[in-house]
């Protein structure tokens, strides 16, 4: 009874849903105040249905209901309560049912929190929202319902896949979701400002902390996917190039050009069509991301792979959404006025700049990843693009975005003079030279082959350091403690920036030294044996059997310990599941912020010996660090003032006439 | 450029992508057979992975029917498909698994096979798709049959799992066997 609520809650929200699309956008244009005011309550309504099937969903789960298809294929009576929730998300029907529901989330929050908002932008903005949900309701109900029925139900489920069941994948997901899903917002704001024909400095206004609350989202579940690449997949690696990674770093991008490219139209009016247009695509991109994973067009190199009528029914909806707002671009943007006049020499210049450059290495990711079926239209062979050539593009493009990161923050609008940048930068210009130099000479494993090393560490602290005499520059003529703690009170988005671009120089950091100076060694070894590697020692005590909830393991026991000090007893595990027999490495890890070490068991060789696998990693944790700094730099520029200050719309000439249309 | 023919240039480059992409769809890779498949195997030799001194050729094809999988530590399909494959080669005896290390490190494919277990017979090592490129691979992981005359009959795009071997492979693989026995009487 409980999956048909689901599935009935799934057709009262579509319906509303397609109530939503049209009348409030009707009501807009007929100038119909009773049409537009149905915006609120609906995407309520929606919200409501939506929470409402995936309670459904839930229930069916955690009652072991397995006369649902999707709850017999992914879970079991064995498994966690912890993981029967996060395996709502742990297959596709599921996924875009949490889809879905953000996507309803963000549509409420958006009708919430609009309260100073033209009621003719909130309606626009919630029935485009209402377009999108549409698609993907019509989506769930036609090709993925999660409500399926099978009869006769089967004693017991499936299991979920054993990789999926860690507490780092459980929370991976949403977040990953919520990122791409929170783009929807920017999105429909960039609809309803072309649709009203408007682009003003208003709409960049109101649009700048949805897109940062989606980035910072996204920004988390990227890093929380690598960190989970890192200690699940057992590799020692963070970043793997795979399709579905580009998925999400794609968006991603876009989404920081978008962030950045906003802050220019809001405060110069510049670049409008620039910033229109990144809304749309990193959307677009996050559901060209969604339509990559699901549809099976590039099935060879991930397992998601689902049957093509899905594919076609999310192709036909990419093109109805990307299709049609870029036709409205079209349609619309050469009326858009081009705005404030900027020198070559301007904050403008450098924030296009980097623009530019992440613009293009998300399209270089794009066509890495789709390369294999672009060879294969054109008929020019077969190709695959892998790991090095990705490498290779980022290494190329980044050292230029780091080199004007430095540079930017501290340039003036409109026009600067070279003369005050150098006076202000020539310092940490040197610090940064200073410091490549002393990597070159104390690093001993440097050699002329990877110039990349002081490279990227001098870039690093070119950002620290510029960043540094910037904060300076702003500080120096405070009188007083109190009068730099209240600067940081007043002026949290610059504090913000400053935070997520320390993070891009720890992400340097990490990644340089952990690429280069990282050690992984294979060893075979027997009880009692010793081996040592980066000034630590590995003694090996033997492996013993333990039994899980849904798993037997085979648990290992290290001591380590570094001259005559104990640091740490490690014990890697190797599950055996019981029911898919599926087996899993789990290695342990010893973390820290100069070095994570790491072991994990091979095969056992007998006589109690085993094959292991001991790693050094350096600075790894500083990856997802600056990761984590990122996000906290957004969230932080969120705080900001000026987003909670209601009626500054006044003020600016702009946006009044905005709020009076 | 005039402004306007400026901005319908998002809009052509999509229209380009979706053409692309339905493109993709229509030619669904499980469904289109390989231009190979009928052909015998493209001649080769490379070194085997786990040791350098052995050679691994197309003459390894011949006599028994093989599956010729292509895989890489980096791809985390093929680390999906990889107990099905350890199930194969403990329970079919009849055909040999002969892999294709493809565009990986060695330490990390020899590290992956050292973890999971090792179900070919032995693997290629092509760090560089020289022989990938002749066989057409695509991507990994894929899985060619070859009959016990070194002539491709079969290939498949993704992960193999039960499924695929109970309902793709295995019938494939009889229908071979009963074959090549009617051909020898």
């Amino acid at each position: 009874m409980i999956p048909e609520i689901g599935h009935l809650a799934l057709v009262v929200a579509l319906a509303l849903a397609s109530v939503q699309a049209v009348f409030p956008l009707a009501g807009s244009f007929k100038n119909r105040q009773s049409w537009m005011a149905m915006a609120r309550p609906l995407a309520w309504g929606q919200l409501t249905f939506l929470a409402v099937a995936f309670a459904c969903l839930l229930q069916a789960f955690l009652s072991d209901d397995f006369s649902v298809v999707y709850v017999a294929r992914n879970s079991n009576r064995l498994l966690p309560t912890v993981y029967k929730i996060s395996a709502i998300w742990g297959a596709h029907e599921g996924s875009i049912l949490l889809w879905a529901l953000l996507l309803g989330g963000w549509g409420a929050a958006v009708a919430t929190f609009s309260r100073d908002l033209p009621p003719r932008v909130v309606a626009r903005v919630i029935s485009v929202l209402a377009i999108v949900g549409i698609g993907f309701l019509l989506f769930m109900l036609f090709t993925s319902n999660p409500f399926e029925r099978i009869f006769p139900a089967p004693a017991e489920g499936r299991d979920l896949n054993p990789l999926l069941q860690d507490p780092g994948l459980a929370i991976h997901p949403p977040m990953l979701y919520m990122g791409y899903v929170g783009f929807s917002v920017a999105f429909a704001f960039a609809i309803a400002a072309l649709l009203g024909g408007k682009l003003d400095t208003a709409w960049a206004r109101w649009s700048r902390p949805w897109t940062l609350v989606a980035w910072v989202f996204l920004t988390v579940g990227i890093t929380l996917g690598s960190w989970w690449a890192y200690y699940e997949l057992g590799w020692g690696g963070w970043w793997f190039w795979d399709p579905v990674e580009n998925a999400s770093l794609m968006p991603w991008l876009m989404g920081t050009a978008l962030i950045h490219s906003l802050a220019v139209t809001e405060k110069r009016g510049a670049f409008k069509s620039w910033t229109v247009l990144l809304a749309i695509f990193a959307f677009s991109l996050s559901l060209l991301g969604t339509f990559l994973v699901r549809s099976g067009v590039l099935t060879s190199v991930h397992a998601f792979a689902t049957d093509p009528g899905r594919g076609a029914f999310i192709l036909v909806f990419l093109c109805i959404v990307i299709g049609g707002s870029l036709a409205l671009y079209a349609w619309r943007a050469p009326e858009v006025s081009s705005g404030g006049r900027f020198d070559l020499l301007s904050r403008e210049s450098f924030l296009l700049s980097n623009n530019l450059l992440l613009a293009a290495f998300a399209t270089l990711v794009l066509f890495g990843t789709l390369a294999p079926l672009i060879y294969e239209a054109m008929g020019w062979g077969k190709i695959s693009v892998g790991f090095p050539w990705f490498n290779k593009m980022f290494l190329a493009l980044m050292p230029f975005l780091a080199l004007f990161m430095g540079i930017g923050h501290t340039t003036r609008w409109k026009r600067d003079e070279a003369g005050r940048l150098v006076k202000e930068l020539w310092i940490p210009f040197l610090l940064a030279i200073g410091a490549a130099i002393a990597v070159i000479r104390f690093l001993p494993v440097v050699t002329s082959r990877s110039l990349l090393v002081p490279l990227s560490l001098g870039l690093a602290s070119w950002i620290l350091f510029s960043h540094l005499a910037g904060l300076w520059e702003r500080l120096r003529h405070r009188r007083d403690i109190k009068a730099m703690a209240a600067d940081v009170g007043s002026g949290r988005s610059y504090y913000g920036m400053l935070l997520a671009h320390l993070g891009i120089a720890m992400f340097i950091l990490g990644a340089t030294l952990v690429s280069n100076f990282g050690s992984e060694t294979d060893i075979r070894m027997s009880p009692g044996d010793v081996h040592e590697t980066a000034g630590y020692r590995f003694e090996f005590e033997g492996v013993e059997t333990v039994p899980g909830p849904n798993y037997r393991a085979a648990k290992g026991r290290f001591l380590v310990s570094r001259g005559h000090k104990r640091v740490v007893v490690l014990e890697p595990e190797k599950r055996t599941y019981f029911t898919s027999g599926q087996p899993m490495t789990e290695a342990a890890i010893d973390w820290g912020f100069t070095r994570d070490l790491y072991v994990s068991l091979g095969e056992p060789l007998g006589g109690g010996d085993w094959a292991l696998r001991i790693y050094y990693k350096p600075y790894v944790r500083w990856i997802w660090l600056g990761g984590l700094f990122m996000a906290l730099g957004g969230i932080l520029a969120l705080t900001d003032r000026r987003y909670r200050t209601r009626s500054r719309g006044v003020d600016l000439p702009a946006g009044a006439v905005a709020a009076r249309t | 450029m005039s402004k306007s023919a400026k901005a319908l240039i998002p809009l052509i480059l999509f229209l380009g992508l979706a053409a692309l992409l339905f493109y993709g769809l229509g030619t669904d890779p499980r469904l289109v057979p390989s231009p190979l498949v009928g052909k015998p195997v493209p001649r080769f030799s490379l070194p085997a992975l786990n040791d350098p001194g052995r050679t691994v050729s197309d003459a390894d094809f011949e006599g028994k029917i093989s599956l010729f999988n292509v895989w890489a530590s980096w791809c985390v399909s093929c680390r999906a498909e990889h107990e099905e494959l350890m199930k194969l080669s403990r329970a079919e005896k009849d055909i040999q698994i002969l892999g294709l290390n493809w565009k990986d490190d060695s330490g990390d494919a020899a590290r992956m096979l050292q973890m999971y277990g090792d179900p070919y017979l032995v693997s290629a090592f092509d760090p560089d798709n020289k022989v990938g490129i002749d066989w057409g691979v695509y991507g990994a992981p894929e899985t060619f049959v070859v009959d016990s005359k070194g002539i491709i009959r079969y290939k498949h795009i993704g992960p193999i799992d039960e499924r695929v071997w109970e309902q793709t492979l295995r019938p494939l693989i009889h229908g071979i066997e009963t074959q090549e026995v009617k051909a020898e009487n």
